[in-house]
C-alpha cells in the first residue's frame, strides 16, 4: 500500500492479539499489587480498626484510594479562572461545577479522588504480621509430652500424585538419558515420590494465658485495645504454633475463665483486684497445664487501676507467677493516664523485670501502639533449644 | 469493513484530493471498542507498561461504562498514518470518521510542528512505541519489575519536561570553554596593553575552562538525566531514552490540540456537504454526530465552565476560510501552532458570538462571570497549553559530588509547585540520580522553599 489509503482488515485473519490480551487490564493488576504491598506496608495502623475483630476466618476489606503517579504541577491557585460559554455577564453567579476536573483533558488531574475496595484475608495478614515474630524464651521442657509425627524422609518409586518430587524425577531423568541416548524424555521408573516416616519429637508444649482487667474503669477505648492486642496475639501464635493452648481469664474483684469467644465479648462491672486473675492462672496452672511440662506464657492487660489493698497480694501472686512462667508480659491501656506505665500495677511488673528478666510491659495508648507492643514482645530471637 | 463505506471512502478521498487536502496514505483499521480505550488511554496502540497508565485505563472504563465519553477514533500521524476506528461505529458515524481522518492526515503532513517532530522521531511512531515496548519488556525479564518501574517511575513523571525546540538529537555540552576575555575598557589598561614591547594581552592563549554542568538551566530534563546522571546504567538511560522520544512525538499533538481537531471537523463537515454521493439519509445521520461532536458544552444547559476544544476549533477555522478564503487556511494550517492560532484568530467578534466569557471560582465554591475582555479570554485558554502543560522545572546545577539542583521558575508559573507532588516527584528522582536531589520552589506565602533527598 503505497499510493492510496487502505483499509486493513482481519476478517480472514482470524482473531488478533488485542482480543485475547489486554495491556490496560495487565498494568492495573500491577498496580493493585503496589497497593497491596502499600496496604502491607500500613498494617499497624490497619490492624487497629475494630471492625476487624469479630471475624476471625473471614476476609478483611480495607478502602484503599488509587495510587496516583505524581507529576510536577503547580499549586491550585487561589481563585482559579477559567473559560466558559454561554449566556453569563459580568458579576454572575453561576451553579458550582459538580466536577471539578472536567474539561481538564488527557492530564488525568484528580485520579487520587477515587476509592476502591482491596480485600485481604486476615490468614495473609497474620502472615505478614508475624513473619519475624516468636515467643520469648521457648524451651524443649525436660520429660515433656512427645509426639509423633511425620517427617520427609527418602524418596520411593510408589507414591502418590501429591507427593511427586518433580525435581528429583527430573535428575533421575537426566541421569538415565545421559546413558541411554534414545530413551524417551520421562519414563515411569524416573519418577521419585517423597516417603513420609513417622518420628517422635520433643515437642515444645506451651500454654498461654490472656488476662484482662475488665472493671468500670476500663472504658470502653481501653476494652477494645486490649481485645484487638489479645485478638492478634491469639490469630499470631496459632499460625506459629502447632500445640499451644490458649486459656482466657477475665476480672473485675473476682476471675473467671472463659472461652475464646466469649472473652472477646466480656464486659463487666466492678473494681478491680487483680491478684485475683495471677491467683486464677496460677490454679489452672496446677490443675491443668503442669509448668514442668508446658512452656507457661501470662500477658494480662489492664489500666493499672487496681486497688490499693490488694497490692500486696499482687505482689506475691505475681512473683509465684513469676516463678513458673517463661514470660510475662503486662500491656497497660493507658489512653487516660498522664503518665504511661506510671501506675503501681506497672511498678509491680517492673519489679519483677528486675527479678526474673523474663517479663515485659507495653503501653497501649493508640491504636497503632498494639502493633507496637507485639513487636516488643514477640520479637526476640527463639532461645536455642537446650 | 463494510463495503459501502469502502465505496464512500474512496469518493470522499477524491473529493478532499479536489480540495487541496495533502496527505500521506493512511490504513484504517477498524478494532474492538475496548482496544479503542486502551489506545486512547496509552496514547498510542502499544506503548511501555507501567502501573499508571491501569490507572487511567480503570478510569476510562468506569466513564465508559457511564457513557461519558465515546471514542470514534484515533489517528496516529506518518507515513502512512494509522487510523482505527471504532468497531461499533454505524456506517454513518464511520463516513464522518473517515472524513474526520483525513483532516488529521492533512494536519499532520503540513503543520510545521508536526513536520519537525516526524523529521526527528520518524514517520514510523507505531512502530517505533512498540519497540521501545518490547525493548522495556526485555529489560523486565533481564533486571526485573521493580528496578525497571523505578526508572519509569522518574522518567514519566518528567515525560512533559522536554525541550522540543532545541530537538531531539542533542550533542553532549562541549567539555571546556575559552575563558572570555575581559574588556577592560579604561584608559590606563588600553595604554598599557599597547606598550611597545610587551606582548599584547590579546594574543596569549586563552585559558581554557571547564564547563560548568549545566552551562545554563537546562529544560530538558529526560535528556539531561539520560546524558548526566551520575550512576545510571546503560540500560536505564534507554529508557529514559525511550521515553523522550515518545514525547516528542506528543509534543505536537499536545501544542496543536485545538488546530488540529477543528481541522478535521471542519473537513469532515464540508466533504460531507458537497458529497452527493451519500444517499440523504445517511447524509443527515452523519450530520447528526457532527452536531453532537463539535457541540459546545453549554448547549444543554445555561452556561458551560469548559469550552468543547472541537467546537472553538470548528468555528475558529470556519470564521477564516469565511474571511480570508480556503488559501489563507492552508497557509495557517501549516505555520501555527494552537498559541497564534487563538491570538490571531479568535476575534472579539467571534468570542461573543460564541458567548465565551471569564469566569473565577471563589474561596466559597461559588463561580463568578468576570468578563468578555478578548486578551484575557485568550490568555486564560491558552494558559494550561505553556511549556507542554507542566510547570518550568529545570537542571541548574550538578555539584562535585554529583548531586543536582533543579530550580523551579515560579516567577513566570506564577505560583510555587504543589509540594506534596513535588516530594513524590523527587522520591522517584533520587532513586535514578542516586546522589543528593534538591529542589527549588515558593510556598504558598511566595517565600523561598527547597525540597531535599540525600
Amino acid at each position: 500500500m503505497t499510493e492510496s489509503s487502505g483499509f486493513v482488515d482481519h476478517a480472514g485473519t482470524g482473531r488478533q492479539w488485542y482480543d485475547l490480551f489486554s495491556r490496560g487490564a495487565r498494568d492495573w493488576l500491577r498496580h493493585n499489587d503496589k497497593v497491596r504491598a502499600a496496604v502491607r506496608d500500613q498494617l499497624p495502623e490497619l490492624i487497629a480498626g475494630s471492625d476487624l475483630l469479630p471475624r476471625p476466618d473471614s476476609t478483611v476489606q480495607v478502602p484503599v484510594r488509587f495510587l496516583e503517579h505524581a507529576r510536577l504541577r503547580l499549586r491550585d491557585a487561589q481563585q482559579p479562572e477559567g473559560v466558559g460559554q454561554g449566556d453569563g455577564k459580568p458579576g454572575d453567579k453561576l451553579a458550582a461545577p459538580t466536577e471539578p476536573g472536567a474539561g481538564s483533558g488527557a492530564g488525568g488531574d484528580g485520579e487520587g479522588g477515587f476509592q476502591f475496595v482491596l480485600e485481604l484475608k486476615i490468614d495473609d495478614i497474620v502472615d505478614w504480621l508475624w513473619e519475624e515474630l516468636n515467643l520469648p524464651n521457648l524451651k524443649v521442657k525436660a520429660g515433656a509430652v512427645r509426639h509423633d509425627d511425620y517427617t520427609r524422609e527418602g524418596w520411593s518409586r510408589r507414591g502418590v500424585r501429591s507427593r511427586l518430587d518433580r525435581r528429583r524425577s527430573l535428575k533421575e531423568a537426566i541421569k538415565r538419558r545421559a546413558v541411554q541416548r534414545q530413551g524417551p524424555a520421562f519414563s515411569n521408573d524416573d519418577l521419585r515420590y517423597q516417603q513420609l516416616a513417622l518420628r517422635r519429637r520433643p515437642a515444645t508444649e506451651a500454654v498461654v494465658y490472656f488476662a484482662m482487667d475488665v472493671s468500670s474503669s476500663m472504658t470502653e477505648h481501653d476494652r477494645q485495645l486490649a481485645k484487638t492486642f489479645f485478638f492478634w496475639v491469639v490469630q499470631g501464635l496459632r499460625r506459629q504454633y502447632t500445640h499451644i493452648e490458649p486459656v482466657f481469664v477475665a476480672h473485675t474483684v473476682e476471675a473467671w475463665e472463659f472461652a475464646e469467644a466469649e472473652f472477646f465479648q466480656v464486659t463487666g462491672s466492678g473494681g478491680t483486684v487483680a491478684s485475683t486473675a495471677f491467683r486464677k492462672v496460677l490454679d489452672i496452672a496446677s490443675q491443668r497445664y503442669d509448668p514442668g511440662r508446658f512452656n507457661t506464657y501470662v500477658f494480662y492487660a489492664s489500666d493499672g487501676e487496681n486497688f490499693s489493698q490488694d497490692h500486696d497480694a499482687a505482689a506475691a501472686a505475681l512473683a509465684e507467677l513469676g516463678g513458673v512462667a517463661n514470660y510475662i508480659g503486662y500491656v497497660e491501656t493507658a489512653s487516660r493516664a498522664q503518665q504511661p506505665l506510671g501506675t503501681a500495677t506497672a511498678a509491680l511488673f517492673e519489679q519483677l523485670q528486675a527479678a526474673t528478666g523474663a517479663a515485659g510491659r507495653h503501653a497501649l495508648s493508640t491504636p497503632e501502639s498494639v502493633w507496637d507492643a507485639i513487636r516488643a514482645f514477640f520479637s526476640r530471637p527463639v532461645e536455642q533449644a537446650a | 469493513m463494510s463495503g459501502s463505506l469502502q465505496g464512500y471512502a474512496g469518493r470522499l478521498e477524491t473529493l478532499a484530493h479536489e480540495h487541496g487536502l495533502d496527505y500521506y496514505p493512511v490504513q484504517f483499521e477498524e478494532v474492538p471498542s475496548s482496544f479503542m480505550m486502551e489506545i486512547a488511554v496509552y496514547g498510542l496502540p502499544v506503548r511501555m507498561p507501567h502501573w499508571s497508565f491501569g490507572v487511567r485505563y480503570i478510569h476510562q472504563l468506569v466513564q465508559h461504562r457511564m457513557g461519558h465519553s465515546r471514542l470514534f477514533e484515533v489517528v496516529f500521524p506518518g507515513n502512512p498514518g494509522h487510523a482505527y476506528l471504532a468497531g461499533n461505529n454505524s456506517l454513518q458515524e464511520n463516513t464522518l470518521v473517515t472524513a474526520h481522518v483525513l483532516g488529521h492526515a492533512d494536519f499532520a503532513k503540513n503543520n510545521s510542528l508536526f513536520k519537525r517532530s516526524q523529521e526527528q522521531v520518524g514517520y514510523r511512531i507505531v512502530e517505533r512505541a512498540a519497540t521501545h515496548a518490547r525493548q522495556i519488556g526485555g529489560a523486565v525479564e533481564l533486571y526485573g519489575q521493580t528496578r525497571v518501574e523505578q526508572v519509569l517511575d522518574a522518567a514519566l513523571a518528567l515525560e512533559a519536561h522536554i525541550d522540543p525546540f532545541q530537538g531531539l538529537r542533542r550533542e553532549r555540552y562541549p567539555q571546556y570553554v575559552d575563558a572570555t576575555r575581559t574588556a577592560r575598557g579604561d584608559p590606563f589598561h588600553q595604554r598599557f596593553e599597547n606598550l611597545p614591547g610587551g606582548t599584547l594581552l590579546a594574543d596569549a592563549p586563552l585559558e581554557r575552562l571547564r564547563t560548568p554542568i549545566p552551562p545554563s538551566p537546562e529544560r530538558d530534563l529526560l535528556w539531561f538525566i539520560a546524558e548526566y546522571s551520575p550512576e545510571l546504567e546503560d540500560w536505564e538511560r534507554d529508557i529514559f531514552r525511550a521515553v523522550r522520544e515518545e514525547s516528542f512525538y506528543f509534543y505536537p499533538v499536545f501544542a496543536c490540540q485545538i488546530m488540529n481537531e477543528g481541522w478535521a471537523s471542519y473537513w469532515h463537515a464540508r466533504l460531507l456537504r458537497e458529497a452527493d454521493f451519500l444517499p440523504q439519509n445517511e447524509y443527515l445521520d452523519a450530520l447528526k454526530t457532527h452536531s453532537d461532536v463539535v457541540r459546545p458544552h453549554a448547549a444543554e444547559q445555561q452556561a458551560s465552565l469548559a469550552i468543547n476544544h472541537y467546537h472553538l476549533g470548528f468555528a475558529l477555522w470556519e470564521a477564516i476560510v469565511e474571511e480570508h478564503g480556503v488559501e489563507r487556511a492552508f497557509a495557517i494550517r501549516a505555520e501555527d501552532d494552537d498559541f497564534s492560532f487563538v491570538r490571531n484568530h479568535l476575534t472579539q467578534d467571534l468570542a461573543e458570538e460564541l458567548k465565551l466569557f471569564r469566569y473565577e471560582q471563589t474561596n466559597d465554591g461559588s463561580v463568578r462571570v468576570l468578563d468578555h475582555d478578548i486578551h484575557a479570554l485568550r490568555e486564560t485558554v491558552l494558559a494550561p497549553k505553556y511549556n507542554f502543560g507542566a510547570p518550568a522545572v529545570l537542571a541548574k546545577h550538578i555539584a562535585h559530588d554529583g548531586s543536582l539542583t533543579l530550580h523551579h521558575q515560579h516567577e513566570t508559573d506564577g505560583r510555587g509547585l504543589d509540594l506534596d507532588r513535588a516530594e513524590r516527584v523527587l522520591d522517584y528522582l533520587h532513586k535514578v540520580w542516586r546522589r543528593p536531589v534538591t529542589l527549588e520552589t515558593v510556598d504558598s506565602a511566595g517565600q523561598p522553599k527547597a525540597i531535599s533527598r540525600s
